[in-house]
């Protein structure tokens, strides 16, 4: 909360310098603001945690993660995130890191699932899940993204995804389309990508999970999500539900080139 | 024990920057949680930079540092393996301290 007031005091300021500010100068002041902390990323204090947490022993099984195949193989991270969700044979389904990852957990550790599933977020297996996904994420930074389509389950929750991104709902009759369908928009002073093209999902989806400044929390894309739904004021998704990784699916298919930039750093 | 720092430094014609990442709730005693009840302040009070054995920031700390600290300083002198130490203590007496050795 007062770093969310730091924060609009910098804007204020931002502002008040420029005069008869333009947005496009307004949105210039930010980035620069952006460059300035983007070399201390906190994300960097959950990588750490997670590194360690990947060579623990934990669960009923007292097994480590150094097995846990994100799909280029058991053990290895590098790329791994770069290239999900994708279709993983052994368990016949589309997976996201964070659902992936549930399925290590599970099958290497004897963790219960439902732990992260039915858990809050930012306690308990969830904020394990944090520091995991942050250690692995950072093993993609500066590749391509690369998701292949070919699977028909690929192009099947693409489908779903495409329909979920513009399905209308809530008290308010929003759909993810309606702040992230068009060029130029803004909550705030957050510039709001356009997801149905291929820059803007690459702006958004190569740039999450992120650490945001704002409440010094680090978000999976899982809490990203959820967290739309909740600005929908609908109900908000099971974790690692099939909607959530459709709609991932959706993104990661339209910022398929783009440069992955996680993790990322947020207001 | 609090969790570990992620220090980097790196020497370059006679100037070392180091650049530090503290991981601290940094609790300012003025917040409240869910039922109203004060979050007790919890924050860093001292920190301490050392070039080998030789002090080369001192500082204080309060309330309106913000979580997960970072802090950049740089000193002169300081040559490619050189040690630098980072260390600091909380209100609470927790501390921490970390090496990292020049880049």
């Amino acid at each position: 909360m007062r770093n969310a007031l730091k924060l609009v005091a910098v804007a204020v300021a931002a502002v008040v310098v420029a005069g008869t500010a333009t947005a496009q100068s307004t949105a210039d002041d930010i980035a620069k603001y952006r460059e300035m902390i983007a070399d201390g990323n906190p994300a960097e204090l959950y990588e750490m945690q997670g590194e360690e947490l990947w060579r623990t022993l934990r669960g009923p099984k007292k097994a480590t993660l150094e097995k846990c195949d994100l799909g280029m193989g058991p053990g290895v991270v590098k790329g791994a995130s770069a290239r999900m969700p994708r279709y993983f044979k052994d368990t016949g389904m589309v997976q996201d890191l964070e659902s992936r990852l549930l399925t290590c957990m599970e099958t290497l550790q004897g963790i219960d699932p439902k732990l992260v599933i039915d858990g809050k977020f930012n306690s308990g297996e969830r904020k394990t899940m944090d520091a995991l996904v942050a250690y692995v994420v950072t093993h993609s930074k500066g590749d391509a993204i690369k998701v292949d389509m070919s699977n028909p389950k690929m192009k099947e929750l693409y489908a779903l995804g495409e329909r979920a991104f513009y399905y209308r709902a809530g008290p308010m009759d929003f759909s993810c389309a309606t702040c992230h369908g068009e060029d130029d928009k803004r909550i705030r002073l957050q510039d709001l990508p356009n997801l149905t093209t291929h820059k803007g999902a690459a702006a958004g989806w190569g740039s999450w999970p992120a650490y945001r400044v704002s409440n010094s929390q680090f978000w999976t894309m899982q809490h990203r999500l959820n967290d739309c739904f909740r600005q929908q004021r609908t109900a908000e998704p099971i974790y690692a539900s099939e909607v959530t990784i459709a709609l991932s699916v959706y993104m990661a298919a339209k910022a398929n080139g783009g440069e992955v930039m996680t993790p990322g750093l947020k207001r | 024990m609090a969790n570990p720092m992620r220090i980097r430094a790196a020497a370059k014609e006679g100037v070392t920057e180091v650049r530090v990442l503290m991981s601290h709730v940094m609790e300012t005693g003025q917040r409240k949680d869910s039922s109203g009840a004060l979050i007790p302040a919890h924050f860093i009070t001292e920190l301490t930079a050392k070039h080998n054995d030789k002090v080369v920031l001192s500082a204080q700390f309060g309330a309106s540092v913000s979580t997960n600290p970072y802090l950049a300083f740089k000193f002169n002198g300081g040559a490619k393996g050189d040690k630098v130490t980072v260390s600091w203590v909380d209100n609470k007496g927790d501390s921490r301290s970390d090496e990292v050795q020049v880049s």
